[in-house]
């Protein structure tokens, strides 16, 4: 299960929103079991239906996220027309079995977030839940 | 030699080692979707063969991070 920030939920929506009519994506972190922060990424895609990050921004938020005490969570990218679900490419290109990988999905009228664990091609929903901020979230 | 991993001091007991050869070494499928910062520079794909890594080296890598939503 991802607890989240509900701060840290209605920054990614938003990033979600204010991309548009783009995918956008962005990396979430942890602390102590907790989503914390969120790291807004550039789609070098520019495109509705795709998203690839910059490499030197990968390395520059993982390198923050050491210095802050912070653990890779998630990967979050947006769907603007499609459901808050992994799509063949998405299930391809999820690499890192280490994570989570979250969708949102501006397809209705209300956001849906949902996360998902991606081994081996398999998919399997995992419950994510915004909570109420508590001292240490991080701004980025 | 000892040389930092993703921020962590490791000891690889090699002499020699490419990128390629870390990889390798660090169990990373699919090598050619991970992208290498040797020393804050990031390492071309193609030069992960001839890029040597040397002891007090600092490397990072990550995957690469992409989908789309069709």
């Amino acid at each position: 299960m991802i607890k989240l920030n509900r701060s840290v939920h209605d920054a990614i929506v938003a990033h979600a929103q204010r991309g548009l009519p783009h995918e956008v994506c962005g990396y979430l972190a942890e602390k102590d079991g907790r989503v914390t922060a969120h790291y807004e990424m550039t789609n070098t895609d520019a495109a509705a239906d795709h998203f690839s990050m910059k490499p030197a921004e990968q390395f520059q938020a993982a390198r923050d996220m050491r210095d802050k005490g912070l653990k890779l969570k998630a990967v979050y990218h947006s769907h603007p027309e499609t459901p808050a679900r992994p799509s063949v490419e998405d299930i391809k290109l999820a690499l890192d079995p280490a994570i989570s990988y979250v969708i949102i999905s501006l397809a209705a009228t209300d956001p849906a977030i949902k996360s998902f664990f991606i081994r081996d091609g398999e998919v399997s929903v995992e419950q994510i839940t915004p909570v109420d901020d508590q001292e240490n979230t991080e701004m980025t | 030699m000892r040389i930092k991993i993703n921020g962590e001091a490791e000891d690889i007991e090699a002499e020699k080692l490419t990128v390629i050869d870390l990889l390798r070494l660090k169990n990373v499928e699919s090598p050619e979707m991970v992208s290498v910062q040797l020393n804050g520079d990031i390492i071309e794909r193609q030069d992960y063969e001839t890029t040597g890594i040397s002891a007090d080296d600092e490397l990072d890598f990550l995957y690469f991070m992409g989908g789309g939503s069709l």
